[in-house]
Protein backbone atom coordinates (compact mmCIF):
# COMPACT_ATOMS: atom_id res chain seq x y z
CA UNK A 1 0.00 0.00 0.00
CA UNK A 2 1.32 3.53 -0.42
CA UNK A 3 1.24 5.93 2.12
CA UNK A 4 -1.72 7.36 0.52
CA UNK A 5 -3.62 4.18 1.31
CA UNK A 6 -2.53 3.52 4.34
CA UNK A 7 -3.66 7.15 5.34
CA UNK A 8 -7.14 6.40 3.89
CA UNK A 9 -7.69 2.90 5.40
CA UNK A 10 -6.34 4.45 9.17
CA UNK A 11 -9.55 7.26 8.44
CA UNK A 12 -11.52 4.56 7.61
CA UNK A 13 -11.08 3.13 10.99
CA UNK A 14 -11.45 5.78 12.62
CA UNK A 15 -14.53 7.17 11.27
CA UNK A 16 -16.06 3.50 11.75
CA UNK A 17 -15.14 3.95 15.68
CA UNK A 18 -12.55 0.80 15.15
CA UNK A 19 -9.94 1.15 17.74
CA UNK A 20 -6.51 1.47 16.46
CA UNK A 21 -3.99 -0.84 17.80
CA UNK A 22 -0.14 -0.75 18.44
CA UNK A 23 0.58 -2.88 15.16
CA UNK A 24 -1.67 -1.22 12.69
CA UNK A 25 -0.37 1.89 10.91
CA UNK A 26 -0.87 5.62 11.98
CA UNK A 27 0.00 9.13 10.96
CA UNK A 28 3.24 10.71 12.81
CA UNK A 29 1.39 12.96 13.96
CA UNK A 30 -0.99 10.77 15.65
CA UNK A 31 1.59 8.72 17.32
CA UNK A 32 3.00 11.99 18.55
CA UNK A 33 0.36 13.58 19.88
CA UNK A 34 -0.89 10.24 21.91
CA UNK A 35 2.75 9.76 23.36
CA UNK A 36 2.45 13.61 24.37
CA UNK A 37 -1.08 12.94 25.92
CA UNK A 38 -0.82 9.67 27.39
CA UNK A 39 2.73 10.29 29.22
CA UNK A 40 1.61 13.77 30.09
CA UNK A 41 -1.24 11.40 32.21
CA UNK A 42 1.27 8.76 33.30
CA UNK A 43 3.57 11.91 34.88
CA UNK A 44 0.73 13.58 36.20
CA UNK A 45 -0.10 10.45 37.90
CA UNK A 46 3.30 10.17 39.45
CA UNK A 47 3.84 13.54 40.30
CA UNK A 48 0.20 13.32 41.99
CA UNK A 49 1.04 10.78 44.43
CA UNK A 50 3.68 14.05 46.42
CA UNK A 51 0.48 16.27 47.56
CA UNK A 52 -1.21 13.44 48.95
CA UNK A 53 1.87 11.58 50.24
CA UNK A 54 2.31 14.59 51.98
CA UNK A 55 -0.18 13.42 54.41
CA UNK A 56 0.64 9.59 55.06
CA UNK A 57 2.24 10.06 57.77
CA UNK A 58 -0.05 12.56 59.38
CA UNK A 59 -3.33 10.75 58.41
CA UNK A 60 -5.62 11.75 61.64
CA UNK A 61 -6.84 8.58 61.94
CA UNK A 62 -6.06 4.74 61.51
CA UNK A 63 -8.62 3.91 58.97
CA UNK A 64 -7.93 7.50 56.99
CA UNK A 65 -3.91 6.42 57.29
CA UNK A 66 -4.79 3.13 55.52
CA UNK A 67 -7.43 4.53 52.95
CA UNK A 68 -4.75 7.45 51.89
CA UNK A 69 -2.07 5.23 51.47
CA UNK A 70 -4.42 2.31 49.03
CA UNK A 71 -5.22 5.85 46.82
CA UNK A 72 -1.59 6.83 46.37
CA UNK A 73 -0.97 2.91 45.63
CA UNK A 74 -3.71 2.89 42.98
CA UNK A 75 -1.93 6.47 41.53
CA UNK A 76 0.99 4.39 40.99
CA UNK A 77 -1.09 1.41 39.48
CA UNK A 78 -2.25 4.40 36.64
CA UNK A 79 0.88 5.92 36.15
CA UNK A 80 2.09 1.89 35.39
CA UNK A 81 -0.69 0.87 32.93
CA UNK A 82 -0.20 4.52 30.88
CA UNK A 83 3.43 4.17 30.44
CA UNK A 84 2.64 0.65 29.53
CA UNK A 85 0.17 2.40 27.20
CA UNK A 86 2.98 4.73 25.99
CA UNK A 87 5.39 1.66 25.52
CA UNK A 88 3.39 0.32 23.20
CA UNK A 89 3.93 3.52 20.58
CA UNK A 90 7.34 2.71 20.62
CA UNK A 91 9.27 4.85 23.73
CA UNK A 92 11.17 3.45 26.74
CA UNK A 93 9.54 4.67 30.41
CA UNK A 94 13.10 5.28 30.98
CA UNK A 95 12.78 7.78 28.69
CA UNK A 96 9.39 9.24 29.35
CA UNK A 97 11.04 9.75 33.16
CA UNK A 98 14.19 11.79 31.32
CA UNK A 99 11.88 13.93 29.86
CA UNK A 100 9.57 14.77 32.90
CA UNK A 101 13.04 15.13 34.76
CA UNK A 102 14.45 17.47 32.67
CA UNK A 103 10.98 19.61 32.25
CA UNK A 104 10.21 18.98 29.11
CA UNK A 105 7.36 16.43 29.66
CA UNK A 106 4.56 18.63 31.53
CA UNK A 107 2.03 16.56 34.14
CA UNK A 108 -1.24 18.49 35.28
CA UNK A 109 -0.39 22.06 36.59
CA UNK A 110 -2.91 21.41 39.60
CA UNK A 111 -0.27 19.22 41.56
CA UNK A 112 1.86 22.22 41.75
CA UNK A 113 -0.68 23.64 44.91
CA UNK A 114 0.16 22.81 48.32
CA UNK A 115 -1.81 20.15 50.40
CA UNK A 116 -1.73 22.13 53.55
CA UNK A 117 -4.09 20.71 55.99
CA UNK A 118 -6.05 17.64 56.05
CA UNK A 119 -8.76 19.01 54.36
CA UNK A 120 -7.24 18.99 51.35
CA UNK A 121 -7.23 15.28 51.28
CA UNK A 122 -10.79 15.39 51.17
CA UNK A 123 -10.59 18.64 48.20
CA UNK A 124 -8.15 16.74 46.14
CA UNK A 125 -10.50 13.67 46.28
CA UNK A 126 -13.18 15.69 45.38
CA UNK A 127 -12.14 18.36 43.22
CA UNK A 128 -9.22 16.81 41.39
CA UNK A 129 -10.30 13.59 40.96
CA UNK A 130 -13.99 14.62 39.70
CA UNK A 131 -12.12 16.90 37.31
CA UNK A 132 -9.84 14.38 35.84
CA UNK A 133 -12.95 11.62 35.60
CA UNK A 134 -14.54 14.52 33.73
CA UNK A 135 -11.56 14.23 31.65
CA UNK A 136 -11.11 10.80 31.52
CA UNK A 137 -14.50 8.92 31.14
CA UNK A 138 -14.78 10.06 27.36
CA UNK A 139 -11.25 8.67 26.98
CA UNK A 140 -12.32 4.95 27.57
CA UNK A 141 -13.65 5.50 24.34
CA UNK A 142 -10.63 6.98 22.77
CA UNK A 143 -9.28 5.84 19.05
CA UNK A 144 -6.05 4.35 20.62
CA UNK A 145 -6.75 0.45 21.93
CA UNK A 146 -4.34 0.37 24.69
CA UNK A 147 -5.17 4.04 25.82
CA UNK A 148 -8.47 3.31 25.90
CA UNK A 149 -8.06 0.07 27.59
CA UNK A 150 -6.14 1.57 30.28
CA UNK A 151 -8.74 4.51 31.13
CA UNK A 152 -11.40 2.11 31.64
CA UNK A 153 -9.26 0.47 34.65
CA UNK A 154 -8.29 4.29 35.36
CA UNK A 155 -12.13 5.65 35.93
CA UNK A 156 -13.53 3.23 37.54
CA UNK A 157 -10.49 3.53 40.21
CA UNK A 158 -11.05 7.44 40.46
CA UNK A 159 -14.26 7.10 40.67
CA UNK A 160 -14.11 4.90 43.75
CA UNK A 161 -11.49 8.24 44.58
CA UNK A 162 -13.62 10.89 44.45
CA UNK A 163 -16.40 9.41 46.63
CA UNK A 164 -13.89 9.17 49.50
CA UNK A 165 -13.00 12.44 49.21
CA UNK A 166 -16.68 13.41 48.75
CA UNK A 167 -16.64 11.30 52.15
CA UNK A 168 -13.69 13.23 54.02
CA UNK A 169 -15.57 16.99 52.64
CA UNK A 170 -18.81 15.86 53.94
CA UNK A 171 -17.26 14.68 57.53
CA UNK A 172 -15.62 17.80 57.91
CA UNK A 173 -18.14 19.95 57.00
CA UNK A 174 -20.76 18.26 59.11
CA UNK A 175 -18.32 18.07 62.25
CA UNK A 176 -17.39 20.50 64.14
CA UNK A 177 -17.22 24.52 63.66
CA UNK A 178 -13.20 24.19 62.80
CA UNK A 179 -13.44 21.05 60.84
CA UNK A 180 -16.44 22.99 58.61
CA UNK A 181 -13.54 25.56 58.32
CA UNK A 182 -10.85 23.68 57.46
CA UNK A 183 -13.50 21.71 54.68
CA UNK A 184 -14.44 25.35 53.06
CA UNK A 185 -10.78 26.50 53.24
CA UNK A 186 -9.54 23.76 51.13
CA UNK A 187 -12.61 24.12 48.77
CA UNK A 188 -11.62 28.08 48.56
CA UNK A 189 -8.01 26.99 47.23
CA UNK A 190 -8.69 24.03 45.57
CA UNK A 191 -11.95 25.06 43.51
CA UNK A 192 -10.21 27.77 40.85
CA UNK A 193 -6.94 25.25 39.82
CA UNK A 194 -9.74 22.35 39.47
CA UNK A 195 -11.62 24.84 37.07
CA UNK A 196 -8.24 25.29 35.19
CA UNK A 197 -7.47 21.26 35.00
CA UNK A 198 -9.59 21.29 31.97
CA UNK A 199 -6.98 23.79 30.20
CA UNK A 200 -7.54 27.04 28.16
CA UNK A 201 -10.55 27.93 26.54
CA UNK A 202 -11.64 26.58 23.46
CA UNK A 203 -10.66 29.58 21.37
CA UNK A 204 -6.71 29.01 22.96
CA UNK A 205 -6.42 25.62 22.61
CA UNK A 206 -4.05 24.61 20.12
CA UNK A 207 -4.98 20.94 20.14
CA UNK A 208 -8.50 20.78 20.70
CA UNK A 209 -9.84 20.02 16.71
CA UNK A 210 -7.93 17.46 15.48
CA UNK A 211 -7.64 15.61 18.89
CA UNK A 212 -11.40 15.50 18.34
CA UNK A 213 -11.18 14.20 14.92
CA UNK A 214 -8.71 11.16 16.29
CA UNK A 215 -10.70 10.69 19.20
CA UNK A 216 -7.78 11.21 21.60
CA UNK A 217 -10.12 13.96 23.08
CA UNK A 218 -13.67 13.74 22.62
CA UNK A 219 -15.45 17.14 24.14
CA UNK A 220 -13.54 20.62 24.15
CA UNK A 221 -12.05 22.09 27.29
CA UNK A 222 -15.19 24.07 27.52
CA UNK A 223 -18.23 22.10 26.99
CA UNK A 224 -16.08 19.58 30.09
CA UNK A 225 -15.42 22.61 32.18
CA UNK A 226 -18.82 23.54 32.30
CA UNK A 227 -20.43 20.19 33.08
CA UNK A 228 -18.13 20.30 36.06
CA UNK A 229 -19.09 23.24 37.46
CA UNK A 230 -22.62 21.99 36.97
CA UNK A 231 -22.18 18.86 38.90
CA UNK A 232 -19.92 20.22 41.68
CA UNK A 233 -22.53 23.33 42.54
CA UNK A 234 -24.96 20.69 43.19
CA UNK A 235 -22.83 18.49 45.23
CA UNK A 236 -21.10 21.42 47.49
CA UNK A 237 -24.87 22.26 48.74
CA UNK A 238 -24.98 18.92 49.92
CA UNK A 239 -21.48 19.42 51.93
CA UNK A 240 -23.20 22.52 53.01
CA UNK A 241 -19.73 24.62 51.46
CA UNK A 242 -20.00 27.54 49.79
CA UNK A 243 -18.59 28.03 46.09
CA UNK A 244 -15.62 30.87 46.28
CA UNK A 245 -17.15 32.80 43.32
CA UNK A 246 -19.28 35.79 43.61
CA UNK A 247 -20.63 35.59 40.18
CA UNK A 248 -21.64 32.51 40.17
CA UNK A 249 -25.71 32.03 39.18
CA UNK A 250 -27.82 29.67 37.56
CA UNK A 251 -28.55 30.61 34.21
CA UNK A 252 -32.27 29.07 32.75
CA UNK A 253 -31.77 30.52 28.95
CA UNK A 254 -28.24 28.49 28.55
CA UNK A 255 -29.47 25.51 31.44
CA UNK A 256 -26.05 26.11 32.53
CA UNK A 257 -24.47 28.19 35.37
CA UNK A 258 -22.65 30.59 34.49
CA UNK A 259 -19.56 31.64 36.63
CA UNK A 260 -16.74 34.10 37.42
CA UNK A 261 -13.51 35.02 35.28
CA UNK A 262 -10.86 32.12 35.69
CA UNK A 263 -7.41 33.38 36.41
CA UNK A 264 -5.71 32.21 33.30
CA UNK A 265 -2.55 34.34 34.42
CA UNK A 266 -1.95 32.58 37.19
CA UNK A 267 -2.51 29.22 35.19
CA UNK A 268 0.17 30.41 32.68
CA UNK A 269 2.61 31.13 35.18
CA UNK A 270 1.61 27.69 37.27
CA UNK A 271 2.37 26.15 33.67
CA UNK A 272 5.48 27.94 33.04
CA UNK A 273 6.87 26.55 36.44
CA UNK A 274 5.95 29.14 39.05
CA UNK A 275 3.24 27.95 40.79
CA UNK A 276 4.25 27.49 44.46
CA UNK A 277 5.54 23.54 44.30
CA UNK A 278 6.67 23.19 40.78
CA UNK A 279 10.22 22.80 41.76
CA UNK A 280 9.82 20.50 44.76
CA UNK A 281 7.93 18.35 43.07
CA UNK A 282 9.96 18.11 40.26
CA UNK A 283 13.33 17.89 42.67
CA UNK A 284 11.19 15.13 45.24
CA UNK A 285 10.60 13.05 41.64
CA UNK A 286 14.32 13.63 40.40
CA UNK A 287 15.92 12.81 43.62
CA UNK A 288 14.14 9.67 43.93
CA UNK A 289 14.97 8.45 40.54
CA UNK A 290 18.75 9.15 41.39
CA UNK A 291 18.81 7.88 44.42
CA UNK A 292 17.14 4.80 43.33
CA UNK A 293 20.19 3.87 40.25
CA UNK A 294 22.10 2.04 41.98
CA UNK A 295 19.34 -0.16 43.35
CA UNK A 296 18.12 -0.39 39.88
CA UNK A 297 21.73 -1.40 38.65
CA UNK A 298 22.00 -3.94 41.22
CA UNK A 299 19.07 -5.52 40.08
CA UNK A 300 20.15 -5.52 36.61
CA UNK A 301 23.28 -6.77 37.50
CA UNK A 302 21.90 -9.59 39.34
CA UNK A 303 19.71 -10.86 36.82
CA UNK A 304 22.27 -10.68 34.66
CA UNK A 305 24.27 -13.35 37.11
CA UNK A 306 21.68 -15.27 37.73
CA UNK A 307 20.97 -15.49 33.88
CA UNK A 308 25.03 -16.86 33.31
CA UNK A 309 24.99 -19.15 36.55
CA UNK A 310 21.86 -20.58 34.71
CA UNK A 311 23.91 -20.98 31.50
CA UNK A 312 26.73 -22.27 33.15
CA UNK A 313 25.06 -24.85 35.02
CA UNK A 314 22.98 -26.12 31.63
CA UNK A 315 26.25 -26.40 30.00
CA UNK A 316 27.92 -28.62 32.46
CA UNK A 317 24.99 -30.98 32.80
CA UNK B 1 -0.18 -9.47 80.69
CA UNK B 2 -2.12 -10.13 77.41
CA UNK B 3 -3.57 -6.37 77.00
CA UNK B 4 0.52 -5.67 76.94
CA UNK B 5 1.37 -8.32 74.39
CA UNK B 6 -1.58 -7.34 72.49
CA UNK B 7 -0.75 -3.89 72.12
CA UNK B 8 3.16 -4.70 71.50
CA UNK B 9 2.29 -6.59 68.53
CA UNK B 10 -0.03 -3.76 67.53
CA UNK B 11 2.50 -0.98 68.16
CA UNK B 12 5.18 -3.44 65.78
CA UNK B 13 2.59 -3.04 62.87
CA UNK B 14 1.85 0.54 63.19
CA UNK B 15 5.23 1.78 63.27
CA UNK B 16 6.58 -0.82 61.00
CA UNK B 17 3.99 0.37 58.74
CA UNK B 18 4.17 3.98 59.17
CA UNK B 19 8.03 3.62 58.13
CA UNK B 20 6.89 2.07 54.99
CA UNK B 21 4.52 4.64 54.18
CA UNK B 22 7.13 7.25 54.03
CA UNK B 23 8.21 5.48 51.31
CA UNK B 24 5.12 5.54 49.20
CA UNK B 25 5.90 8.29 46.15
CA UNK B 26 9.54 8.62 46.55
CA UNK B 27 10.78 4.28 45.96
CA UNK B 28 13.52 3.16 43.12
CA UNK B 29 11.25 1.87 40.73
CA UNK B 30 8.17 2.21 40.41
CA UNK B 31 6.64 -1.65 41.02
CA UNK B 32 8.78 -1.26 44.07
CA UNK B 33 7.21 1.42 45.33
CA UNK B 34 3.87 -0.64 44.48
CA UNK B 35 4.90 -3.69 46.73
CA UNK B 36 6.04 -1.34 49.71
CA UNK B 37 2.89 0.20 49.88
CA UNK B 38 1.31 -2.73 50.01
CA UNK B 39 3.42 -4.29 52.77
CA UNK B 40 3.07 -0.85 54.47
CA UNK B 41 -0.99 -1.95 53.97
CA UNK B 42 -1.12 -5.32 55.61
CA UNK B 43 1.47 -3.84 58.78
CA UNK B 44 -1.22 -0.90 59.63
CA UNK B 45 -4.49 -3.59 58.49
CA UNK B 46 -2.90 -5.70 61.34
CA UNK B 47 -2.49 -3.07 63.81
CA UNK B 48 -6.03 -1.74 63.79
CA UNK B 49 -7.12 -5.47 63.77
CA UNK B 50 -4.87 -5.46 67.22
CA UNK B 51 -5.54 -2.03 68.30
CA UNK B 52 -9.15 -2.66 68.77
CA UNK B 53 -8.45 -6.07 70.37
CA UNK B 54 -6.58 -4.40 72.88
CA UNK B 55 -9.17 -1.84 72.76
CA UNK B 56 -11.87 -4.98 73.90
CA UNK B 57 -9.71 -6.14 76.66
CA UNK B 58 -8.96 -2.44 77.73
CA UNK B 59 -12.50 -1.29 78.41
CA UNK B 60 -12.92 -4.21 80.03
CA UNK B 61 -10.58 -3.56 83.22
CA UNK B 62 -11.37 -1.99 86.44
CA UNK B 63 -11.57 1.88 86.46
CA UNK B 64 -8.61 2.24 88.58
CA UNK B 65 -6.54 -0.06 86.29
CA UNK B 66 -7.30 2.15 84.37
CA UNK B 67 -6.24 4.89 85.33
CA UNK B 68 -2.77 3.44 85.97
CA UNK B 69 -2.25 2.42 82.63
CA UNK B 70 -1.23 5.09 80.64
CA UNK B 71 0.51 7.96 81.57
CA UNK B 72 -0.63 10.89 78.60
CA UNK B 73 -2.58 13.55 80.05
CA UNK B 74 -5.19 13.41 76.83
CA UNK B 75 -5.72 9.39 77.66
CA UNK B 76 -6.49 9.77 80.93
CA UNK B 77 -9.08 12.52 80.25
CA UNK B 78 -10.79 10.22 78.46
CA UNK B 79 -10.73 7.62 80.70
CA UNK B 80 -11.97 9.70 83.42
CA UNK B 81 -14.68 10.76 81.57
CA UNK B 82 -16.11 7.45 81.20
CA UNK B 83 -15.32 6.99 77.51
CA UNK B 84 -14.38 3.76 76.06
CA UNK B 85 -11.53 3.41 74.26
CA UNK B 86 -10.63 2.68 70.72
CA UNK B 87 -8.06 1.96 68.14
CA UNK B 88 -7.79 5.58 67.54
CA UNK B 89 -7.11 6.51 71.02
CA UNK B 90 -4.44 3.61 71.29
CA UNK B 91 -2.85 4.93 68.69
CA UNK B 92 -2.61 8.41 68.86
CA UNK B 93 -2.82 9.71 72.19
CA UNK B 94 -0.14 7.55 73.89
CA UNK B 95 3.50 8.77 74.62
CA UNK B 96 6.45 6.73 73.94
CA UNK B 97 7.19 5.37 76.79
CA UNK B 98 3.67 3.77 76.19
CA UNK B 99 4.81 1.89 73.58
CA UNK B 100 5.69 -1.89 73.67
CA UNK B 101 7.60 -2.33 70.05
CA UNK B 102 10.66 -3.14 69.31
CA UNK B 103 13.41 -0.89 68.58
CA UNK B 104 14.33 -2.63 65.30
CA UNK B 105 10.35 -1.43 63.38
CA UNK B 106 11.40 2.30 64.79
CA UNK B 107 14.77 2.51 63.19
CA UNK B 108 15.12 5.37 60.18
CA UNK B 109 14.34 4.46 56.54
CA UNK B 110 17.78 5.84 55.72
CA UNK B 111 18.01 4.06 51.93
CA UNK B 112 16.53 1.30 50.33
CA UNK B 113 19.44 -1.05 52.15
CA UNK B 114 18.45 0.26 55.51
CA UNK B 115 14.86 -0.56 54.67
CA UNK B 116 15.71 -3.80 53.36
CA UNK B 117 17.73 -5.00 55.94
CA UNK B 118 15.48 -3.59 58.56
CA UNK B 119 12.07 -5.83 56.34
CA UNK B 120 14.09 -8.88 55.91
CA UNK B 121 15.63 -9.06 59.90
CA UNK B 122 11.36 -7.87 61.31
CA UNK B 123 9.74 -10.12 57.96
CA UNK B 124 11.97 -13.46 59.21
CA UNK B 125 11.23 -12.69 62.90
CA UNK B 126 7.17 -12.26 61.80
CA UNK B 127 7.23 -15.50 59.77
CA UNK B 128 7.96 -17.85 62.84
CA UNK B 129 6.55 -15.65 65.22
CA UNK B 130 3.23 -15.79 63.52
CA UNK B 131 3.96 -19.46 62.98
CA UNK B 132 3.70 -20.26 66.48
CA UNK B 133 1.21 -17.70 67.58
CA UNK B 134 -1.74 -19.79 65.43
CA UNK B 135 -1.78 -22.11 67.94
CA UNK B 136 -2.24 -19.52 70.56
CA UNK B 137 -5.13 -20.59 73.40
CA UNK B 138 -6.61 -16.85 72.81
CA UNK B 139 -8.92 -18.04 69.85
CA UNK B 140 -8.77 -13.32 69.21
CA UNK B 141 -4.94 -13.81 68.57
CA UNK B 142 -4.46 -17.15 66.97
CA UNK B 143 -6.99 -15.61 63.97
CA UNK B 144 -4.97 -12.63 63.61
CA UNK B 145 -2.17 -14.65 63.51
CA UNK B 146 -3.69 -17.03 60.62
CA UNK B 147 -4.45 -14.26 58.57
CA UNK B 148 -0.97 -12.42 59.44
CA UNK B 149 0.92 -15.93 58.39
CA UNK B 150 -0.40 -15.33 54.95
CA UNK B 151 0.73 -11.78 54.31
CA UNK B 152 3.71 -12.41 56.28
CA UNK B 153 5.31 -15.06 54.08
CA UNK B 154 5.08 -13.01 51.04
CA UNK B 155 6.82 -10.24 52.39
CA UNK B 156 9.42 -12.38 53.54
CA UNK B 157 9.94 -13.96 49.87
CA UNK B 158 10.00 -10.59 48.58
CA UNK B 159 12.69 -8.82 51.11
CA UNK B 160 14.74 -11.95 50.98
CA UNK B 161 14.77 -11.34 47.47
CA UNK B 162 15.94 -8.01 47.84
CA UNK B 163 18.31 -9.28 49.96
CA UNK B 164 20.00 -11.42 47.88
CA UNK B 165 19.50 -9.00 45.07
CA UNK B 166 21.45 -6.70 46.31
CA UNK B 167 24.00 -9.29 48.32
CA UNK B 168 25.00 -10.29 44.92
CA UNK B 169 24.02 -7.41 42.41
CA UNK B 170 27.12 -4.58 42.55
CA UNK B 171 30.13 -3.97 44.34
CA UNK B 172 27.97 -0.97 45.31
CA UNK B 173 25.01 -2.70 46.52
CA UNK B 174 26.68 -5.16 47.92
CA UNK B 175 28.55 -2.56 50.32
CA UNK B 176 25.47 -0.96 51.32
CA UNK B 177 23.31 -3.80 52.30
CA UNK B 178 26.69 -5.15 54.78
CA UNK B 179 26.81 -1.65 56.42
CA UNK B 180 23.35 -1.80 57.24
CA UNK B 181 22.92 -5.43 58.00
CA UNK B 182 25.64 -4.32 60.16
CA UNK B 183 24.29 -1.48 61.57
CA UNK B 184 20.82 -2.83 62.31
CA UNK B 185 22.26 -6.33 63.91
CA UNK B 186 21.93 -5.10 67.42
CA UNK B 187 18.64 -4.11 67.21
CA UNK B 188 17.62 -7.98 66.13
CA UNK B 189 18.81 -9.36 69.62
CA UNK B 190 15.70 -7.94 71.63
CA UNK B 191 13.32 -9.87 69.46
CA UNK B 192 14.05 -12.71 71.23
CA UNK B 193 14.34 -11.64 74.45
CA UNK B 194 12.06 -13.41 77.19
CA UNK B 195 10.66 -10.51 79.47
CA UNK B 196 7.76 -10.97 82.01
CA UNK B 197 4.89 -10.33 79.84
CA UNK B 198 5.91 -13.58 77.48
CA UNK B 199 6.97 -15.68 80.20
CA UNK B 200 3.49 -15.36 81.26
CA UNK B 201 1.84 -15.43 78.44
CA UNK B 202 3.41 -18.15 77.25
CA UNK B 203 2.76 -20.14 80.70
CA UNK B 204 -0.80 -19.23 79.39
CA UNK B 205 -0.64 -20.82 76.34
CA UNK B 206 -1.20 -17.52 74.68
CA UNK B 207 2.22 -16.38 73.75
CA UNK B 208 4.88 -17.82 71.81
CA UNK B 209 8.17 -19.00 72.65
CA UNK B 210 10.51 -17.08 71.78
CA UNK B 211 13.88 -19.31 72.58
CA UNK B 212 12.18 -21.79 70.20
CA UNK B 213 12.31 -18.78 67.23
CA UNK B 214 15.72 -17.96 68.01
CA UNK B 215 17.48 -20.63 66.21
CA UNK B 216 14.63 -20.79 63.03
CA UNK B 217 15.37 -17.05 63.15
CA UNK B 218 19.01 -17.70 62.68
CA UNK B 219 19.19 -20.45 59.99
CA UNK B 220 17.18 -18.55 57.77
CA UNK B 221 19.00 -15.05 58.42
CA UNK B 222 22.03 -17.51 57.47
CA UNK B 223 20.53 -19.35 54.35
CA UNK B 224 19.95 -16.27 52.94
CA UNK B 225 23.32 -14.38 53.72
CA UNK B 226 24.86 -17.50 52.15
CA UNK B 227 22.90 -16.93 49.02
CA UNK B 228 23.38 -13.11 48.97
CA UNK B 229 26.93 -13.28 50.05
CA UNK B 230 26.86 -11.48 52.88
CA UNK B 231 28.58 -11.77 56.29
CA UNK B 232 26.67 -12.43 59.45
CA UNK B 233 27.71 -9.24 62.00
CA UNK B 234 30.22 -9.99 64.30
CA UNK B 235 29.15 -7.85 67.28
CA UNK B 236 27.29 -9.33 70.03
CA UNK B 237 26.19 -6.29 71.82
CA UNK B 238 21.88 -5.69 71.36
CA UNK B 239 20.58 -3.06 72.24
CA UNK B 240 17.13 -3.74 73.87
CA UNK B 241 13.97 -1.49 75.97
CA UNK B 242 11.88 -1.12 72.95
CA UNK B 243 9.57 -3.89 74.58
CA UNK B 244 9.40 -1.94 78.34
CA UNK B 245 8.73 1.65 76.51
CA UNK B 246 12.69 2.45 76.66
CA UNK B 247 13.20 4.00 73.10
CA UNK B 248 15.82 4.81 70.64
CA UNK B 249 15.32 9.06 69.75
CA UNK B 250 13.47 7.64 66.73
CA UNK B 251 9.65 7.24 68.25
CA UNK B 252 9.46 10.68 69.69
CA UNK B 253 9.60 11.76 66.01
CA UNK B 254 7.07 9.20 64.60
CA UNK B 255 4.51 10.20 67.33
CA UNK B 256 5.24 14.18 66.66
CA UNK B 257 4.05 13.61 62.90
CA UNK B 258 1.92 9.89 63.41
CA UNK B 259 -0.44 11.92 66.46
CA UNK B 260 -0.27 16.05 65.22
CA UNK B 261 -3.72 16.30 63.96
CA UNK B 262 -5.34 14.05 66.77
CA UNK B 263 -3.06 16.42 69.32
CA UNK B 264 -3.83 19.60 67.58
CA UNK B 265 -7.77 19.07 67.11
CA UNK B 266 -8.74 16.44 69.71
CA UNK B 267 -11.57 14.73 70.24
CA UNK B 268 -13.57 14.96 67.00
CA UNK B 269 -14.48 12.57 64.15
CA UNK B 270 -12.36 12.58 60.68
Amino acid sequence: MSVQSFQEHFDSLIDREVTIEPKDWMPNDYRKTLIRQISQHAHSEIIGMLPEGNWITRAPSLRRKSVLLAKIQDEAGHGLYLYSAAETLGVTRDSLYDQLHSGKAKYSSIFNYPTITWADMGAIGWLVDGAAIMNQVPLCRTSYGPYARAMVRVCKEESFHQRQGFEIMLTLSKGTDVQHKMAQDAFNRWWWPSLMMFGPPDAESPHTEQSVRWRIKRMTNDELRQKFIDVTVEQAKVLGLEVPDKDLKWNEERGHYDFGPINWDEFWNVVKGNGPCNKQRLETRKKAWENGQWVRDAAMAHAEKRKARKAEAAKAA
Amino acid sequence: MKLDYTLRLADDALIMGHRLGEWCGHGPILEQDIALTNTSLDHLGRARSLYQYAAEQFNQLPTENKIKAFSSVALQETILAGKNLDEDDLAFLRDGWDFRNHLLVEQPNNDWAYTIARSFFYDTFNYYFFSELIHSSDESLAAIAEKSLKEVTYHLRWSSEWVVRLGDGTDESHAKIQYAVDELWMYTGELFVMNETDKETLRQGIGADLNKIQPLWLDRVKAIFEEATLNIPAGKWMQQGGKEGRHSENLGYILAELQFMQRAYPGMEW
